[in-house]
């Protein structure tokens, strides 16, 4: 890479729409990186991203096993092949959900990556930035004391676009 | 390579880190700081450097979390000390290898 010519990525901002475990998590991944690497970062929690944000349920977001069709027996950690599609039918019994679910959180943490509430006080503290959408907030009827105390503000879109300024921002949609 | 540092000659990556931990001394240390435009190191980086260099001969991988919880520093006191890539820089400065991994 020739550092005379190319820019590197001053700041990203990332939008999580999604409220499932597998939704929100490449997200916070994504921002906490970018801290890593010096560069600035913005979190957009929107529609069912904004669980993510909510005190009652950030420690309970889920993997889908149902109208999921990239899991498959291999993934909750079955052990059997990828090739072997995990059937929705068995996604739909109580339980699974919840089995899946704590089976990813275990290997997330063998890996160290942190449980929900500790990885947004972390991309707090390194600087990063985390917005509620006031639309979602209105669509759902949570209140500002609904959510975590590292949400730094709740925006409308405009205001999320005009702290997008400036040169190299990256906008992700996760 | 080879690259000057601190008076002496020191073998580095194509990134700047050294090749040899031995090598290092807190003299080594400052100048490199100095590089990454930390300026002069207080007893606060040098204590964390130490125990970066510590965990890393103990073969523990790195991470900002790790860090977090080992009670030498915190996470918003660690991107206060070395501003611009916390881990990266500050495995440089301590003379040890690039930390690899996404958290």
């Amino acid at each position: 890479m020739n550092s005379e010519v190319s820019k590197p990525v001053k700041k990203v901002m990332i939008v999580v729409s999604r409220g499932s475990l597998d939704g929100v998590y490449p997200g916070l991944i994504l921002a906490n990186g970018a801290r890593m690497e010096g560069i600035e970062a913005s979190m957009f929690f929107t529609f069912f991203g904004l669980n993510t944000l909510v005190k009652k349920t950030m420690h309970s977001l889920k993997v889908s096993t149902v109208g999921n069709s990239a899991l498959n027996m291999a993934m909750p950690m079955l052990g059997l092949p990828m090739t072997v599609p995990f059937p929705t039918w068995m996604g739909a019994i109580p339980g699974v959900s919840w089995l899946a679910t704590s089976l990813m959180k275990r290997k997330m943490e063998k890996l160290n990556i942190p449980p929900v509430g500790e990885f947004l006080e972390m991309i707090s503290d390194s600087g990063g930035k985390l917005y509620a959408c006031k639309l979602a907030m209105d669509m759902f009827d949570i209140k500002r004391e609904d959510l975590c105390d590292q949400v730094d503000d709740i925006l409308t879109v405009g205001q999320f676009y005009a702290m997008a300024a400036g040169e190299q921002t990256q906008l992700l949609f996760t | 390579m080879k690259k000057q540092l601190a008076g002496r000659e020191i073998e580095v990556n194509e990134e700047g880190y050294l090749l040899d931990p031995n090598q290092w001394d807190e003299s080594i240390a400052q100048a490199l700081a100095q590089e990454e435009s930390i300026g002069a190191l207080t007893d606060s980086h040098m204590k964390l450097i130490r125990y970066l260099r510590e965990q890393q001969s103990k073969g523990v991988a790195l991470t900002i979390r790790g860090i977090g919880k080992s009670g030498v520093t915190t996470i918003k006191e660690f991107y206060d000390l070395f501003p611009g890539g916390p881990l990266k820089k500050a495995s440089k400065i301590a003379g040890i290898p690039k930390p690899v991994g996404c958290i």
